[in-house]
């Protein structure tokens, strides 16, 4: 019985400074980093919220690059992975859609990343080779020389781990974004 | 001859055995082993199923369950076998052992006095508390205490020894022991034991095995045994239902077999080990027995493995039994040579070794030959508690010699005295490990006789090898401190108790024991048995009285100090015995499971014969394989369990390095060359 | 080469670190004559929090008790709070009831530090149930391991009295896990994760379509999630989830955080033992094993992704199914392989995704679940190994076997063979009876020995209070929600139960002395020992059902 009350007292004081103590100094020191505290939004002038610059949003539309499948079709709150084996025939058939969405042959082989599920489906990025084989495709939707695009995508191209990944990443919004800013909104309706 | 007899011997425990493993089939006696008992209930479920297969049901063919069926009796078989050997091999003992229990007559005294009426009565109605007289040429009727009379016994029924012992009342060799023989004279003893319970029975119950109760290692690694019996069991019964699992996802084949499961787990659970535990324990046992070492329990051998000081007595274990004169060393004046004659003189007479070492010491270093003291019309003086000296009186010259404070008395008393070089000699001589022997002629003060402790060839190396091993040694002794300390250099002991009385003894005991340490020793008087029964390992000399007996935990028969040491080494033979069947016999499995597991699931998933990196010829011979080898393994290693693995004195890390490669290595590589041996064979046998 | 590099430094790093904080923990949790005024003061502190019982000295028996009687605290509180969540405030995204079975199984799971999620934290938990019920456990649970470790470790150096567990639990709470989880909360504030209690944003995208964005206090929940080998994501997909886990360096940072702790809970058993270099035996061969898994990690997710074989897709870094791009390749199969070598969970990646023969690594890890291990019980698994190491290599070298001086006799073999039963039983057979039902066969994701790896991987998770899935695995149904937490908690006490009576039953013994002729437990040839101890009897007993899973899927599909 004097233990039940003991450890009641302990849970008590262990909650107090572990849920209420810690939540708020860390919300404190969340005021120092205002914009990612709060999600890394995107807004419109109007307030609106696009997105966050962080959760992969849904494009299907040919004149925005495309951020790599997602099996909760980037449902950005029930994230979740396909969760297939990778030599599950699933997979295969699910690659198959893929593969003839962006017309891919093997002369012009898909690279992996768009074919591939990220673990949460919210995989803001894709690889900048991913973005200069969608090139092709937003080029022509946009009616610019694919070399505007290609430099774009240059400028948004970034290495996530410095001198430690030698991969080189674009994030899919902030590119589609910098699309639609520097180049001919009003095409988007074609 | 001898190696005809052992042969025979051999043979005859070889046949017994045999029968024996058949009679150990009795499930009763299974259930006792949980290792072997899992195999003895998979044995009967495939006899089961080999009956159905017969019979136009079986799960797979007949033959092949059938073989298998019969290796699984075979693993149980040989492991009886390896029981009944060990056993057997005591029996053999225990025959002899009966054999001198012949229906013995004793002559029962009314009164416990030599003079007293005789009854002659069968030895086994004596009682404790009775007397009987023993004469020359009688067998002792019973374990008991000499109470009057001095004889010389014959006791080599029991130690092997034929060489007689004297036995006498009071003393240290007091106690007698039961089908024994008085060769000449005669004893008045008192029996001290009840039928049945006296030395030879419990000899003979003990190399038996009869009564034999598992020692604490012995229960604790038959805990981890079973506890990975049922591991292995839980890692094969669920395969049945995760090849069900299986067979219905890939939309092919068979589930796995009962009869490859049992196989398999009678693979994996360590047999090898299970089978021959308890054959190792009593070899234990019947190791000691062979050292002429009666040790009262398993527990006191498995102790001996332990030991980390062993206490020593100086005196025929660490030095030769008797001091012998190495030196004359003369007083200011005094001829060397002369100071020879007189101690020659003074020893011609006397019989002690000591005294023998003088005259051979004078013979060889001056060549002054032995003289024939009744010739020279000279008396001996003997030695006695008084004076402490000896000497002889010869045409009016007394020659006296004696220890330094003795001799000073008796030349005072004519009016001389103790010359102070002779004084600095006598310190010298004690502080260098020897005894000085004071010579004087009349008042006159010859020199000092060098009397020193002899110690016995190869015992340093022998201490280094127990420091090695991680056992310290304690010299004792009634020396001084002097003394004690230049032995214990000189024999290289790490420690030794000088002027030790019984009560020093078991406070020294205590002491080390306090510290951690596990303590052995050696005794044989009376006076000994306390420190006997506070050590952990308390071997009593056989010559000794019956009070040490009873406070040790071991006899040796050849009442021999020195066995001490091997007592050790067989104690650490019989844990490293075990440890070492332990690691093959886990290892082993890693082989099995690379013949097993691909045979298991070849209609399921054939890809998994890539997994048969032994190539073994079909999956039925896989398993058979295994098996058999499984099997074989048992009766291979039946003298390895029954010998013991080989010890070497070195350290912990050395001999855990050496076992790990042997056995647990070896226990990795072996059955894969074993397993596809067999296979080959059966394969060249057209059996699979 | 990168990645040889990154993880070089996220284990060395690691194992630095681990170093002064060990000695730090020693300093927390077992304050000497030395430990200074100060700390005495903190003492007394949660001595007078500890109320009635705050200055008990407790055997192994009343230390277990209390133990048990403050997790059964634990586990109340915590249901309660999930129980009633649709009641309580801080609810802004209005989360429903929780199904019964799940609340069991959530609750189970974060009480036993497990954290196996069958739930999704962003579609199902209010703010206040992540906050009061979920984190609150993290940091509790994970200071119950550490308690344990430490009495255990007091209770090996001879000291009867194991100490007092409330003031330990709050030791290792206040002491311990708040202090570093303020510093890897801010770290990832700065890395770009969130950290509010306002509910989801509701953004129309680019493309004019509705996306709701759940988002929450995650920073905080992360740290204890990582440091304290707890694993429960914010999120359902854990930290593949961007929120939980933004950038690089975030990665980078929890990797270190999942390893930390367990890796300095080695050398605080080492100080409290006062054998230091025993523990520095110990750390090598855990590391040994922790390499191990990590090369074979890396090795078998080279190879891309089989389903894709044959179609026109350019595969040049292997397998990205499942995989996050900003993490890197060589940080996924790392990360698999910490996560699952200590009791974490939280992965960086889909390990059902993962090649087969690399999702076999983090089952090997769940298996011996001792290579570092969870917080504190890490090392407590690892002394049932080492007592059996030290049982087999004694009898080799012809003593009696003893451990630090005491011997390990019938009654310490027992409890460690029970203890080490328990863990195959509770994963070979609720599998089998999953195997052979509708209760697994019918939530599987996938076909084949895949679907077998799923319901093996989530059973040993289970067993190693892991909490990381193969989660393609229909999992929240009342058969798996039951089973899991009975086997959660289950696996959870008894590994402290009876390691702990070990420690009790030696310390109860008169100690021997040391010679030259006692097993030593401090050189090379002990730590190979206790890695073929540790190989043969703990990884052995799986290879079976290896076989049946990622073993013949790789040989099947990859060669």
């Amino acid at each position: 019985m004097n233990s039940l009350l003991v450890s009641l007292r302990v849970a008590l004081a262990t909650m107090l400074v572990c849920v209420g103590g810690y939540t708020a100094v860390i919300l404190g020191v969340g005021v120092l980093t205002p914009d990612s505290a709060q999600g890394s939004l995107i807004t419109r002038p109007d307030g609106t919220i696009i997105g966050s610059r962080l959760i992969a949003q849904k494009f299907d539309k040919p004149h925005y690059f495309w951020p790599r499948p997602s099996a909760p079709d980037y449902n950005a709150s029930g994230a979740a992975g396909s969760n297939k084996s990778p030599t599950s025939a699933d997979l295969t058939d699910r690659a198959k859609q893929t593969v003839e969405r962006y017309g891919a042959t093997q002369d012009k082989p898909l690279p992996a990343d768009l074919a591939a599920a990220s673990g949460g489906g919210l995989d803001p990025h894709i690889t900048a080779h991913a973005a200069l084989y969608q090139a092709d495709r937003v080029a022509p939707a946009r009616g610019v020389a694919r070399e505007a695009i290609v430099a774009l995508i240059e400028r948004h191209t970034f290495s996530p781990g410095g001198p430690l990944t030698p991969d080189r990443l674009v994030n899919v919004l902030e590119l589609n974004l910098a699309l639609d800013r520097d180049f001919d909104p009003t095409s988007s309706s074609k | 001859m001898k190696t005809n007899l052992s042969a025979l011997r051999d043979t005859r425990i070889i046949q017994r055995a045999i029968g024996e493993s058949f009679r150990k089939l009795d499930p009763r006696h299974q259930i006792r082993n949980p290792v072997m008992f899992v195999v003895f209930v998979g044995s009967a479920l495939t006899t089961v199923l080999t009956v159905q297969a017969f019979a136009g049901h079986g799960e797979a063919p007949a033959g092949f369950i059938l073989s298998i069926t019969l290796w699984l009796w075979f693993t149980i078989l040989f492991a009886n076998f390896a029981e009944a050997m060990a056993e057997g091999r005591g029996k053999a003992q225990a025959d002899a052992l009966r054999k001198t229990r012949k229906d013995v007559l004793a002559k029962k005294l009314k009164e416990p006095k030599r003079e007293a009426e005789v009854e002659t009565v069968p030895a086994p109605t004596l009682r404790k508390g009775d007397t009987v007289l023993a004469e020359a040429g009688d067998l002792i009727p019973a374990d008991g205490e000499v109470i009057e009379g001095v004889a010389s016994v014959n006791e080599s029924a029991i130690t092997g020894e034929s060489a007689p012992v004297i036995r006498e009342s009071g003393g240290d060799r007091s106690a007698v022991t039961g089908g024994t023989k008085v060769l000449s004279d005669w004893l008045v003893i008192r029996v001290t034991v009840n039928p049945g319970e006296t030395f030879l029975d419990r000899m003979i119950g003990l190399v038996e095995g009869a009564k034999r109760q598992k020692t604490p290692n012995e229960i604790a690694l038959s805990i981890l045994l079973a506890s990975l019996t049922i591991i292995f069991l839980l890692a094969t019964a669920t395969l049945l239902p995760y090849s069900l699992y299986a067979v219905n996802a890939s939309g092919q084949g068979q589930p796995i077999g009962i009869t490859v499961l049992v196989a398999l787990l009678v693979c994996l659970i360590p047999t090898t080990i299970g089978g021959l535990l308890s054959a190792i324990g009593i070899a234990g046992m019947d190791r000691m027995i062979q050292a002429n070492v009666i040790a009262t329990s398993g527990r006191a051998v498995e102790a001996a493995g332990d030991v980390d000081v062993l206490l020593l007595d100086k005196t025929g274990t660490i030095t030769l039994g008797n001091r012998q004169a190495v030196a004359f060393l003369p007083a200011d004046g005094v001829d060397p040579k002369a100071l020879a004659d007189a101690a020659q003189l003074a020893s011609l007479a006397d019989e002690t070794p000591e005294g023998r070492s003088v005259v051979v010491l004078a013979k060889t270093k001056y060549s002054l030959r032995e003289r024939d003291i009744s010739k020279l019309g000279a008396t001996f003086v003997p030695f006695t508690a008084q004076t402490r000296m000896s000497g002889v009186n010869l045409n009016g010259r007394t020659i006296r010699k004696g220890s330094a404070d003795a001799v000073e008395r008796w030349v005072k008393e004519q009016a001389g005295s103790l010359p102070s070089k002779v004084r600095t000699i006598v310190e010298d001589v004690a502080r260098q490990g020897g005894t000085p022997l004071v010579v004087a002629e009349g008042a006159k003060v010859l020199g000092v006789i060098q009397l020193k402790d002899i110690v016995k060839g190869g015992i340093k190396e022998r201490f280094a090898e127990l420091r090695r091993m991680g056992i310290q040694t304690v010299m004792i002794t009634g020396d001084n401190a002097l003394t004690a300390a230049a032995i214990a250099a000189e024999a290289g002991v790490d420690d030794y108790l000088a002027e030790a009385t019984p009560e020093a003894k078991l406070k020294l005991i205590r002491e080390r024991q306090a510290g951690g340490r596990l303590v052995a020793m050696t005794g044989d008087g009376t006076n000994d048995a306390p420190a006997l029964a506070q050590a952990d390992v308390a071997v009593a000399m056989n010559s000794g009285t019956q009070a040490a007996k009873e406070a040790g935990n071991m006899v040796d028969l050849d009442s021999n100090p020195t066995k001490l040491i091997e007592i050790v080494e067989i104690g650490k033979q019989l844990l490293m015995t075990r440890g070492a069947l332990t690691t093959f016999s886990i290892s082993n499995d890693v082989a099995k499971y690379f013949a097993i597991i691909p045979a298991a699931f070849v209609t399921v998933y054939p890809e998994l014969g890539r997994l048969n990196v032994m190539h073994l010829a079909a999956p039925q011979s896989a398993v058979l394989s295994a098996v058999i080898f499984n099997a074989l393994i048992i009766v291979a290693l039946i003298p390895l369990a029954l010998k013991g693995v080989k010890y070497r004195p070195v350290g912990a890390g050395e001999l855990l390095w050496n076992n790990l490669l042997i056995y647990g290595l070896g226990g990795l590589i072996a059955p894969f060359v074993g397993i596809k041996l067999i296979d080959m064979a059966l394969v060249a046998c057209r059996l699979a | 080469m990168t990645a040889m590099v990154f993880i070089l430094l996220i284990v060395g790093g690691s194992a630095l670190l681990s170093w002064p904080l060990g000695r730090y923990m020693k300093w927390a949790m077992d304050p000497d004559e030395t430990a200074g005024p100060g700390r005495q003061k903190l003492d007394r502190i949660f001595a007078s929090i500890a109320g009635t019982l705050g200055t008990e000295q407790q055997g192994w028996k009343r230390y277990m008790v209390a133990l048990l009687i403050f997790n059964i605290v634990m586990f109340t509180v915590s249901f309660a709070f999930m129980a009633l969540q649709q009641h309580l405030p801080l609810n802004p995204d209005e989360m429903k009831a929780v199904e019964g079975s799940l609340i069991f199984n959530t609750v189970a799971s974060f009480t036993s530090n497990t954290n196996l999620q069958h739930y999704s934290g962003e579609a199902s938990m209010s703010y206040l149930t992540q906050l009061c019920s979920l984190m609150w456990l993290q940091f509790v649970s994970a200071a119950t391991g550490v308690a344990a470790l430490a009495a255990m470790a007091r209770g090996l150096a001879g000291r009867k009295m194991m100490g007092n567990f409330f003031v330990d639990v709050q030791r290792a709470t206040f002491l311990v896990l708040l202090p570093i989880s303020f510093v890897v909360a801010t770290l990832f504030l700065f890395g770009g994760m969130p950290m509010t209690l306002q509910g989801s944003a509701h953004a129309a995208t680019l493309e004019g379509l509705q996306q709701i964005i759940a988002r929450g206090p995650v920073a905080a929940f992360v740290a204890i999630k990582q440091l304290g080998t707890n694993g429960g994501g914010f999120f359902g997909p854990n930290c593949t989830q961007p929120f939980e886990n933004p950038t690089f360096w975030t990665n980078a940072v929890c990797m270190v955080a999942i390893i930390l702790i367990p890796m300095a809970s080695v050398w605080m058993f080492g100080r409290i033992i006062g054998r230091v270099r025993h523990a520095g035996v110990v750390f090598a061969v855990m590391l040994v094993f922790l390499l191990a898994k990590i090369s074979g990690a890396v090795w078998f997710e080279q190879a891309p992704t089989q389903a894709f074989a044959s179609l026109p897709i350019e595969q040049a870094t292997g397998n990205l199914e499942g995989k996050e791009l900003r993490f890197g390749a060589a940080t996924v199969p790392l990360w698999a392989v910490l996560t699952t070598s200590t009791s974490n969970g939280s992965v960086g990646a889909m390990h059902d995704s993962l090649n087969p023969m690399t999702g076999l690594m983090p089952m090997i890890g769940m298996w011996l679940n001792a290579t570092f291990g969870g917080v504190g019980v890490g090392m407590i698994n690892m002394f049932i190994y080492i007592i059996l190491a030290v049982f087999i290599a004694g009898m080799m070298v012809g003593r009696t076997p003893e451990y630090l001086n005491r011997r390990v006799e019938a009654r310490e073999i027992k409890f460690a063979a029970v203890t080490l039963l328990a863990h195959a039983f509770f994963i070979l057979v609720p599998t089998a009876v999953f195997a052979v039902t509708p209760w697994g066969a019918a939530t599987l994701n996938n076909v084949g020995p895949h679907g077998f790896s799923e319901m093996l991987y989530e059973f040993s998770s289970a067993a190693a209070n892991n909490g990381s899935g193969f989660e393609g695995l229909g999992d929240n149904t009342v058969p798996w929600n039951i089973a899991t937490g009975i086997v959660m908690l289950l696996a959870r006490f008894i590994p402290i139960i009876l390691p702990l009576a070990i420690a009790g039953s030696l310390a109860a013994k008169k100690p021997t002395a040391q010679s030259a002729g006692t097993l030593g437990v401090e050189d090379v040839t002990f730590a190979a020992m206790l890695i073929a101890t540790i190989l043969v009897v703990g990884a052995l007993t799986f290879f079976p059902a290896a076989a049946l899973g990622p073993i013949v899927e790789h040989l099947k599909f990859m060669v």
